[in-house]
């Protein structure tokens, strides 16, 4: 599938496929997500606990934990531009998870932002210490002093007052928010192409959040990084993303520009999405949850995944096989049959 | 309580798309429905339940709860289960390997049967030599009459279990030692003490360890201090130093009873102290959850918080504890009769067994004299494994 | 930092005065007193002695004065003078039979000690970065043996095989010809070759659980968020191994030394009985059932001390490895 036919595209995930081997049996967290990610710009992804947004994330990162994690199919392509005007495309599945070639586009190239600010950070290691360290890895030549200079930098860069005492503090002396700051400063301390970011608020306050949200987009006004988004929260994501893919049990359901997608949710599930969160122009009216439980992960679909929870499956077609991904309207693409020919 | 925490949390796993369970749900597709009804045992049942199912899955853990039931059942009916009594002597047969048993008799087969031995002195190494008498097949019997005994000091009794009946040669499984006597019926009846000296040792050292521990974790500040300074103390005594230095106080002159309860009473003098820091720490970390708080706020009796919310949810980490003091106990009965501050012959236990064999020449020359530390061992082992076994499924909730 | 320290060490004064009341409890416990035992085991072998040299003994030693009173001359002279009592059965001070020996003891409790770190730190390290690998469930299984094997009995059957198999006589400290020689390279060297039974017997032991306790921690460890996090910087696998997890895998290890001290205090007692290594272990047996009873009280309350001084040092070098120890942020 081709979001848009520029030659700005930074990630190129193709068909991939991702399942998890575990004594219960095997779960097929990805199975077969395509997408783009152009430079400079917000992929919003939203989805369920299981839905396979973070594992979409690692498998960019070459991070899945394996085992029991197994890429099965596909390719994720980064196309890094270099010196003059040649691209280096890296197909990410092929490389081995712990080589030279791997983490030198770790941390350097494509950083992440990780959800729990509390254990994100070795306890036992000054804040200071572990951001230097990203700079470290990736430029030896830099000395310690320059490494710490920029490591303060940033951290100012980010909000943190005091930078140049806190560096030396240790994780738990800083409240979840200014935590979530400095794992900020730590993913662009190496000035990354794209960054990651793994439901960064979740764990947050609300005015954190919305102070944490203000700062991302600042930042990315000013150094030009791509964000892959990642949340379960619909309003947060509309608030960052150019564009929003949404994802129910390893398949992308629904993609298109952040307002198109808000204006005309086409997919059952989107739309069952919208009704479940309350706005504040909106009627007053009763929230509709999504009916049903979330299927087994074990389980297998032979049709559409969301069919057991769906309000308008068409019985006989939706459960035999899967609904093809489709532009139902200009740059809106949509995995339902309600709008196949 | 438990149970619908985990419940909830499963079923809210995002908080912008909660669900409803709707009756119309249940009309859906076949394989949905089975889904739905094994997760639904899963989630309606209760957590002991659950430690059972998880427990089962872990083979080894099973298997050593089954032996360990065996060499408990073995302990309990010592009297049945050995052909011999542990003081009875086989007349000439002194350190006598163990018996061979045979299946074939003159190239037929025949069912398992002994041969009677006869002991010759080699002329040139003065050593004596037992060679089997092939002439005569002694069957060995099931249920058969044998010496007399009290089963339980109570019911005089003369059917064992096996033996070789009357008139012929005796069995003798793990060979005899300096006296003729039987190991193997010593080894049982052996068992009797050293396993149930690590029960009822743990079993003291559980009712201290959850008084103090609990007293500790429910009145917290000062009395929580001393009694954790008192711990501190108490395990940082080396334990046979102590041990050895409590068991010298013994009165030689007390009976094998008498002294079985003091060692016991020694062992547990320590033992409670481990059990006591889990009630205590379990205490104080759940007196945090918010269950704990939803049950004060519902106006539950600190008493009724302790017992009814508090306890159950550590009452699985106790048994694992438990199960791990055993062998602590069973290991120090065995080292403190070693060392003749134990148990006293006559009584028989498996360290007054590993004393007798204390003399490194007389175990190169009668390997089977080790054969009661090999019940050591796995009798260790064996509560190892189900308490590893019990460790994995006591937290029912985790992944 | 210091601060920590000074009020550590403070904390140990009560704590050492519980241990010694408790020691000396201990030894107050059996029925009658040395006097006694001394008076009726002559009287077996023949030797008459009259009451007024009985009730003479009785008063020198004191034993006619209420147990506390007794209880504040000893301790007092611990703390005084650092006179630990009178050994009847020596007929020395208690204070210079146990200074002969107690280096002994501590050679082969520290020498295990640290054996035992070498032994299970890179096994415990490799066994959890390897779960279930034919390694790991090796460790495993020697570990279980271990902790399952009774040291006196194993201590047993490896001396019983070093003769048999090598010839070797590992008994007592020293072979027979250097018992009254001179120091030497060669009896150094003897006192070495005497020493790794016991140090193998005992780190073994206590080998077995460091296994299992730095395997388990590790695993832990291993699933932590920072994990992620150093390897999403691209970090290579054995510099973040070394730098996060294994560092704060290792604390605990390091910190309970408080609990294996007395493990392998109570070993090295037992396995120099059964060993006849020179040390404190056959010194305790032996008082114990003469009712030395200083010498066996001072012998409790030394060991027990030196574990309190050990889990003082481990507690040290926790508050300064953890930083949120140290500054007290993480209450205990």
């Amino acid at each position: 599938m081709n979001m848009q036919t520029t030659n700005n595209v930074l990630v190129d995930v193709q068909d991939l496929k991702v399942q998890f081997l575990l004594h219960e049996g095997t779960v097929h967290a990805l199975e077969g997500v395509s997408f783009q990610i152009q430079q400079g710009k917000t992929l919003g992804v939203i989805g369920e606990s299981g839905s396979g947004k973070s594992v979409t994330a690692q498998a960019i990162m070459g991070i899945i934990p394996s085992p029991p994690g197994k890429v099965v199919g596909g390719r994720v392509l980064l196309n890094l531009p270099e010196e003059g005007a040649s691209v280096r495309v890296i197909n990410v599945t092929e490389l081995p998870p712990s080589g030279a070639e791997i983490r030198s586009i770790r941390g350097k190239e494509i950083s992440m932002i990780f959800q729990e600010p509390m254990t994100s950070f070795s306890p036992v290691h000054t804040l200071g210490n572990q951001i230097m360290e990203a700079v470290q890895l990736h430029y030896p030549d830099v000395s310690k002093k320059e490494a710490r200079e920029r490591a303060i930098e940033m951290m100012r860069r980010v909000g943190i007052p005091r930078a140049e005492e806190r560096i030396d503090a240790y994780p738990y002396q800083f409240s979840g928010g200014m935590r979530q700051r400095a794992m900020i400063a730590m993913s662009l301390v190496c000035n990354p192409r794209m960054v990651i970011a793994d439901e960064p608020t979740t764990a947050l306050d609300v005015t954190i959040e919305a102070q944490i949200l203000e700062l991302l987009k600042d930042l990315q006004k000013e150094f030009g990084m791509a964000i892959m988004y990642i949340s379960h929260d619909l309003t947060v994501v509309g608030g960052v993303a150019d564009e929003v893919m949404v994802m129910y049990l390893g398949l992308v359901m629904e993609h298109a520009a952040t307002d198109e997608l808000f204006d005309n949710p086409l997919h059952p599930y989107t739309e069952a999405l919208w009704r479940s969160i309350p706005t504040i122009d909106g009627d007053i009216e009763r929230l509709t949850p999504i009916r049903g439980v979330l299927p087994s992960p074990f389980a297998v679909h032979q049709g559409c995944p969301f069919y057991s929870r769906c309000e308008k499956r068409i019985e006989g077609v939706c459960d035999q096989s899967r609904p093809p991904m489709i532009e139902a309207r200009p740059q809106h693409w949509v995995r339902c049959f309600l709008y196949t020919e | 309580m438990s149970t619908q925490i985990s419940e909830r949390s499963k079923s809210s796993v995002t908080g912008s798309a909660p669900f409803l369970d709707e009756a119309e749900d249940r009309s859906l597709g076949s394989l949905d429905e089975r889904l739905e009804a094994a997760d639904e045992r899963f989630y309606y049942a209760n957590p002991w339940q659950l430690i059972l199912w998880r427990f089962r899955r872990h083979r080894l853990a099973m298997l050593s709860l089954v032996l360990l039931v065996l060499l408990y059942l073995g302990a309990i009916f010592a009297e049945f289960v050995s052909p011999y009594s542990a003081t009875w002597r086989a007349q000439g047969l002194q350190m006598m390997p163990p018996t061979s048993i045979h299946i074939f008799h003159e190239g037929s087969l025949h069912r398992p049967f002994v041969y009677g031995l006869e002991k010759t002195l080699d002329q040139e190494t003065f050593k004596y030599v037992f060679t089997e008498d092939a002439s005569a097949p002694y069957p060995i019997l099931f249920f058969t009459q044998g010496e007399e005994y009290k089963m339980w000091g109570l019911w005089p009794m003369r059917i064992h279990l096996f033996g070789t009946g009357e008139g012929a040669p005796p069995i003798m499984l793990f060979g005899s030692d300096e006296l003729g006597r039987d190991i193997f019926s010593r080894t049982i009846y052996g068992s009797r003490i050293s396993l149930s000296i690590g029960l009822f040792g743990v079993l003291i050292s559980f009712l201290l360890g959850v008084m103090i521990g609990g007293v500790s974790g429910y009145f917290g500040g000062t009395t929580d201090e001393v009694i954790q300074r008192l711990i501190d103390v108490l395990i940082s005594i080396p334990l046979i130093p102590f041990w050895m230095a409590l068991s010298a106080a013994l009165p030689r002159t007390w009976d094998a009873t008498q002294t079985f309860f003091a060692i016991t009473l020694i062992l547990a003098a320590v033992g409670w102290t481990g059990l006591a820091r889990v009630v205590r720490g379990k205490l104080l970390a759940l007196r945090e959850e918010d269950y704990a708080l939803a049950a004060q706020v519902a106006g539950a009796s600190k008493s009724r918080i302790i017992f009814r919310h508090l306890m159950p949810g550590f009452t699985s980490h106790l048994i694992v504890s438990i199960t791990l003091a055993i062998p602590v106990a069973i290991l120090g009965e065995t080292a403190l009769s070693f060392l003749g501050l134990g148990i006293q012959p006559p009584a028989v236990s498996w360290g007054v067994l590993l004393k007798d064999a204390q003399d490194l020449v007389a175990v190169a020359q009668q390997p089977w004299r080790l054969i009661p530390a090999l019940f050591v061992i796995g009798t260790v082992l064996l509560f190892n494994f189900v308490g590893d076994g019990l460790r994995d499924a006591a937290d029912p909730y985790s992944a | 930092m210091l601060v920590y320290i000074i009020r550590r060490l403070l904390m140990l004064i009560p704590i050492l005065l519980l241990v010694s009341f408790i020691a000396f409890f201990v030894i107050e416990l059996p029925p009658g007193d040395w006097v006694t035992t001394y008076v009726s085991q002559l009287r077996t072998s023949g030797i008459q002695m009259s009451d007024q040299e009985a009730q003479r003994l009785t008063a020198l030693y004191g034993f006619d004065q209420p147990t506390y009173v007794r209880y504040f001359k000893w301790i007092s002279g611990i703390v005084t003078r650092g006179d630990f009592g009178w050994s009847f059965q020596w007929g020395k001070p208690v204070g210079e039979v146990i200074a002969e020996r107690l280096p002994i003891t501590l050679a082969i409790s520290l020498m295990a000690l640290v054996f035992s770190w070498l032994v299970a730190i890179p096994i415990g390290i490799y066994s959890a970065t390897h779960q279930y690998s034919l390694i790991d469930y090796l460790a495993t299984f020697i570990g279980f043996i271990g902790l399952a094997t009774p040291g006196f009995l194993l201590a047993m059957i490896l001396a019983w095989g070093a003769n048999q198999f090598l010839g070797f006589s590992a008994l007592g400290l020293y072979s027979k010809e250097f018992l009254d020689a001179p120091w030497s390279f060669a009896k150094a060297m003897n006192m070495l070759q005497h020493m790794i039974l016991p140090l193998v017997i005992i780190g073994m032991a206590s080998a077995g659980s460091t296994i299992r306790v730095l395997r388990g921690n590790l695993l832990d460890e291993l699933k932590k968020q920072y994990v992620v996090t150093a390897r999403a910087k691209g970090m290579s696998e054995t510099r973040l191994l070394l730098k996060y997890p294994v560092r704060l895998a290792l604390n605990p290890v390091f910190s309970t030394i408080g609990w294996l001290l007395p493990a392998i205090f109570a070993g090295e007692v037992l396995i120099s009985i059964v060993l006849s290594v020179p040390s404190i272990g056959p010194l305790l047996l032996r008082s114990t059932l003469a009712q030395d009873m200083y010498l066996t009280g001072s012998i409790v309350l030394i060991l027990s001390a030196l574990t309190i001084f050990g889990s003082l040092i481990s507690d040290i070098y926790l508050a300064w490895a953890d930083p949120r120890i140290r500054y007290g942020g993480l209450s205990k």
